[in-house]
């Protein structure tokens, strides 16, 4: 894949909304690949969690809203625990979520659910997909 | 010992199990339980994002029922509640320009909260409060001969100023099953993420890490899996129906609280074990052991 990057997305304000609803500092990352070595999700990625902190570093905004990995990471806090550089690389992915459910961009829509997708299903179960999916 | 308690939604329903046998549990041990008068859904996830003030609202709420029943300590049994009342609570104790605006969000509440409730998991009040030593000399049914892998997920461990154990090679629920008699096995997965939420969506992805957890346990020799949290229960006890599927030569294994073997060891009657509510019925393996 080829990737432009230029010095007006490093500036892009998205970067810095990034930082700031994650509380993290993005260039603190040196990629050293140890979140996505431990990432139980990363098969279902198509950009891991190390390059999803570099794609955020150089503003590439629509690669990340775009991307499935944001969806499939479950928040196990996994990568956060192992990070050496003490990033939280799940609340970067948190706030690239927030950025798309606080335009109305849900990622479940509720009424769509089927019956086989709610049958038997716990609240806990619910409850816990809809705050992540929905705005 | 007297403890105010937070059960959360799945308690009351499909996790009924996990909530009669820890009750009856803890009755076994000598603690008086009180269940929080109006509690409401904790929000089942800590809001990681760093501006999003209105869902901490829930967990501390119910924070505030607990000082109004003059309790500084509340205790939770499922993994996700502990993590989401545990982590808010932290956020306001250090933050408190966010605690003055959830205070002031919540204007109509009498109690102003003030950080001060400590959450503690049943498990910590197991090792820490009760002592394991003492829990042995209450056990009447040793659970002789077997072989329990426990499964810790992730909300009980991570991230690591919440855990109560270490989060890369937690101990606490071995060390609990020893007490009782079992022989605890280790195994590589113990700690990896079933898939949570994923399960409403994305099924297929929660019946592979289901295939992968549980048949790593199984290659360790494990005879049960025991668990702490009601939607890791749900995705590695229910969701065996389409991993058999899926993979024919999966066999089957039963999924227990931690709770549940507890119970049993202490002298609960079965009616407490809830047994009706598991997919793989834990019966058959339970009676030729003779625990029930
Ligand atoms: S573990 Fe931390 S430093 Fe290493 S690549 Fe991931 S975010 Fe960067
Ligand atoms: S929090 Fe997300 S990115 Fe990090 S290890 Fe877990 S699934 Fe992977």
């Amino acid at each position: 894949m080829r990737i432009n990057i230029s010095r007006k997305t490093i500036r892009d304000p998205f970067v810095q909304k990034v930082e700031e609803l994650s509380g993290q500092n993005l260039l603190a990352c040196y990629q050293c690949g140890k979140c996505s070595a431990g990432c139980p999700a990363v098969d279902d990625m198509d950009i891991l969690p190390n390059q999803i902190i570099r794609y955020a570093q150089l503003g590439l905004k629509d690669e990340l809203l775009e991307s499935r990995a944001i969806w499939v990471c479950a928040s196990c806090m996994t990568c956060n625990v192992r990070c050496p550089k003490g990033i939280n690389i799940a609340e970067v992915i948190e706030a690239l979520r927030q950025l798309l459910l606080r335009k109305r961009k849900d990622h479940v829509e509720i009424k769509e659910l089927t019956t086989a997708e709610k049958e038997d299903v716990p609240p806990i179960a619910l409850i816990s997909c809809f705050r992540k999916f929905t705005s | 010992m007297k403890l105010s308690y937070f059960p959360g939604c799945t308690l009351k329903n499909h996790a009924k199990n996990f909530e009669d046998s820890a009750l009856c549990s803890l009755a076994k041990l000598g603690v008086e339980v009180e269940e929080l008068h109006r509690w409401n859904c904790c929000g089942t996830v800590f809001s990681l994002a760093t501006d999003d003030l209105i869902h901490h609202l829930a967990p501390i709420r119910n924070l505030i029922r607990a000082k109004e029943l003059n309790s500084d300590i509340l205790m939770v049994l499922c993994a996700m509640c502990y993590n989401t009342l545990k982590r808010s609570n932290e956020r306001m104790k250090n933050d408190q320009e966010s605690l003055d605006i959830v205070n002031d969000l919540m204007y109509k509440e009498e109690v102003k909260y003030q950080g001060d409730v400590k959450i503690l998991h049943m498990l910590e009040i197991l090792r820490d409060e009760l002592k394991f030593e003492n829990i042995a000399q209450n056990v009447t049914k040793a659970l002789k001969d077997l072989k329990v892998a426990n499964y810790y997920g992730c909300y009980l461990i991570r991230p690591q100023e919440i855990g109560f154990d270490d989060p890369e090679n937690p101990t606490i629920m071995e060390d609990l099953t020893s007490v009782l008699g079992a022989t605890p096995v280790d195994f590589p997965y113990k700690t990896e993420c079933c898939g949570a939420y994923l399960t409403v969506k994305k099924p297929d992805t929660v019946v592979e890490r289901t295939h992968q957890i549980l048949s790593s346990a199984q290659s360790m020799g494990a005879d049960v899996v025991a668990v702490s949290c009601p939607l890791c229960a749900f995705n590695l006890d229910q969701r065996q129906k389409a991993t058999v599927t899926k993979y024919p030569e999966f066999k089957h294994i039963p999924i227990l609280y931690f709770t549940q073997l507890l119970a049993i060891a202490l002298g609960c009657p079965e009616d407490s074990l809830r047994f009706d509510l598991h997919y793989i019925d834990p019966k058959p393996i339970l009676k030729e052991k003779d625990l029930i």
